[in-house]
């Protein structure tokens, strides 16, 4: 299950660089697609590998490219959101800076089959090193004929270039980041049209994640088929984790989809098990979007199987008794945390984050986030659980962007698996100011 | 109005604005303003976003609009240095919230601050996507990661020593 397929040559000194990278079978795709392959038979394999989309969403990437429309005279565009920005995420950032040329190599595959002459790489602000890298990359590309005109000698022209936002988690939603790559404002846009009608300037666009892009290179190379032989089910091939919280190893690690979360919490190959020999109270497992689990849960679904790192099975339960695979976001918590605090601080995040634009958005995280501080804070009322899962029920599924639900989720997860510890805040309220549910560590966080 | 850029910072944006297709040079905007930000002491007046607007060829408001968006956008003026802790779920579990605290303590101002001396400002900023290495922080272009008190103490000597605009972009 430790199969290692974007990270494979992770520990090759010099994997940044073109040269070594291409030593080491880099670039192979763009060879096989541009001189035996058509673009619709690389949309092909792609839609054969089974492969979901990594950013979060999980839609199968080759029924996205499908989509695409190809009116005469218009330009196409592929646009790669490296806005990763998903508290517990930073799988891309690790991908882009150790390995750029795998992004690289996937984005001028995919721009071939997709027909694209321009593509950009949207990237956070944030990693302006990381794009530094990247231009570096795209240059050493450029310089060896993979990039400009007449790639290898085939006729195709691509150009690629690296474009920074600003600080607004907003942006990883696939319009809001073709807004902000127009020079506006990161507003989601209203769909219908989808960007694979009308994208970019306009023109039909496919946005797709970094980890999704260049899994594209070994999708081609190895054939579609046998990238989905790998994994489990519906779940195909390998998902890069980001692990996080209060684990042994924190790191990146890439994992056969199928494995069971178990290993991966416990295994020395992946977390190493909970910090200080403490016990395991809850995990967030795709980013702080998805539902929030207590151990028994992530460890085993409500039937009593070994609950496994898979999309199906991680949703299994829906949200009664499960959650998301997400973005891989796995953030775990000991048995010392407190997760009303942990709730409000989400809250505050979706809070700062909202565009703004929707008024159950807007407004419903700042009351989130009022009546979590209140609680957290000790000045709770029993009433105000209610009332946070009212109003989380009235942002879900009323916003324009799925920020909403993004907001309204950690919440009502929270609520529902912990419910007696919002009570013990309330009730315990003078406790709560110093002792938060009788646990000083979590309130304190003293600087290690 | 006596703003304006460098030599060198005018041909990159001018650069800049050729990767877009013809007529859609607004989207330079936001690399732009990151540009003008290290141009003009790492933060945007009204003069420097209008002077932005010019070098573009677009309404000064359409500058305001997106700038005020942002959060890496200072429309105030800022320290040289701006320390900026990310203090979302990961990192608030990992000694965020310490960090903040000790670093409050030891530069004598609160978060939003600026030290007198205008050496430095200190923001409490959401999640940097360093969620592994906690507690971490942002100052210019670079990410200082698994932070102690000890070593942020280094962090504050070396960047004073420095004693210079850190900047996201490191075109200076």
């Amino acid at each position: 299950m430790s199969r290692k397929i974007l990270l494979e040559h992770i520990d090759v000194p010099g994997i940044n660089t073109f040269e070594t990278y291409r030593k080491m079978g880099g670039y192979r795709s763009v060879e096989k697609a541009l001189k035996t392959m058509s673009p619709d038979d690389v949309v092909e394999e792609v839609k054969k590998s089974g492969m979901r989309g990594r950013g979060g969403a999980g839609f199968p990437t080759g029924m996205k490219w499908s989509f695409l429309a190809k009116p005469e005279g218009k330009p196409r565009y592929l646009v790669c959101n490296a806005d990763e920005s998903e508290p517990g995420t930073f799988k891309d950032r690790y991908l882009m800076e150790k390995i750029p040329h795998a992004l690289i190599e996937g984005m001028i595959t995919s721009s071939y089959a997709l027909g694209a002459k321009t593509s950009y790489i949207y990237i956070r602000g944030e990693y302006f090193y990381v794009l530094r890298i990247l231009e570096k990359a795209i240059a050493e590309a450029y310089a060896n004929g993979f990039l400009g005109k007449n790639i290898l000698g085939s006729g195709y022209d691509l150009d690629l270039y690296v474009h920074p936002g600003a600080g607004a988690y907003i942006c990883g939603e696939e319009t809001a980041l073709l807004e902000s790559l127009e020079g506006k404002r990161g507003n989601p846009r209203v769909k219908p049209p989808f960007p694979a009608i009308a994208g970019l300037y306009a023109c039909p666009t496919v946005v797709n994640n970094v980890e999704t892009i260049a899994a594209v290179a070994p999708i081609v190379n190895m054939g579609g088929d046998e990238y989905a032989k790998i994994g489990i089910g519906r779940s195909t091939g390998t998902k890069l984790i980001s692990a996080s919280g209060h684990i042994n190893n924190p790191g990146i690690y890439e994992i056969e989809l199928g494995l069971p979360v178990e290993e991966f919490i416990y295994s020395d190959k992946y977390c190493g098990g909970i910090k200080n020999g403490k016990r395991l109270k809850a995990v967030v497992a795709g980013g702080s979007s998805v539902p929030i689990l207590p151990a028994n849960l992530i460890l085993k679904t409500a039937n009593n199987e070994a609950r496994l790192m898979s999309y199906e099975s991680l949703s299994d339960g829906g949200f009664v008794s499960g959650t998301m695979l997400g973005s891989g976001g796995f953030i775990v918590y000991d048995e010392d945390s407190c997760i009303v605090r942990n709730t409000w601080n989400f809250s505050r995040f979706y809070h700062h984050e909202s565009c703004g634009q929707c008024s159950p958005c807007r407004e419903g995280t700042g009351w989130m986030e009022k009546v979590l501080h209140r609680i957290e804070y000790g000045h709770g009322k029993l009433s105000d659980i209610d009332l946070l899962v009212e109003v989380s029920k009235k942002i879900e599924g009323n916003t324009i962007c799925p920020l909403g639900d993004a907001a309204a989720w950690p919440v009502a997860s929270a609520i529902r698996h912990f419910r007696e510890e919002f009570e013990w805040h309330i009730n315990e309220a003078k406790l709560s100011q110093t002792r938060n549910f009788g646990l000083l560590a979590a309130h304190e966080a003293p600087v290690k | 109005m006596n703003l304006a850029f460098s030599e060198q910072a005018l041909a990159l944006s001018k650069e800049l604005m050729k990767r877009y297709p013809e007529g859609k040079q607004k989207s330079a905007l936001i690399p732009i303003l990151h540009i003008a930000q290290a141009e003009f002491n790492g933060w945007l007046s009204s003069d420097a976003m209008d002077y932005v607007a010019s070098v573009i060829g677009i309404k000064p408001i359409e500058v305001y609009e997106v700038a005020s968006f942002y959060s890496m956008f200072n429309l105030k003026p800022v320290g040289k240095c701006v320390l900026e802790v990310c203090h979302t779920g990961p990192c608030a579990i990992n000694g965020a919230e310490g960090l903040i605290a000790y670093l409050e303590n030891k530069l004598n101002i609160k978060v939003g601050q600026t030290t007198t001396d205008g050496m430095f400002t200190l923001k409490a900023v959401e999640c940097l996507g360093s969620c592994g290495s906690a507690p971490m922080l942002q100052c210019g272009v670079n990410y200082y990661e698994n932070l102690t008190n000890e070593k942020a103490d280094d962090l504050i000597s070396k960047l004073k020593t420095e004693n210079r605009l850190q900047a996201y972009t490191d075109i200076k």
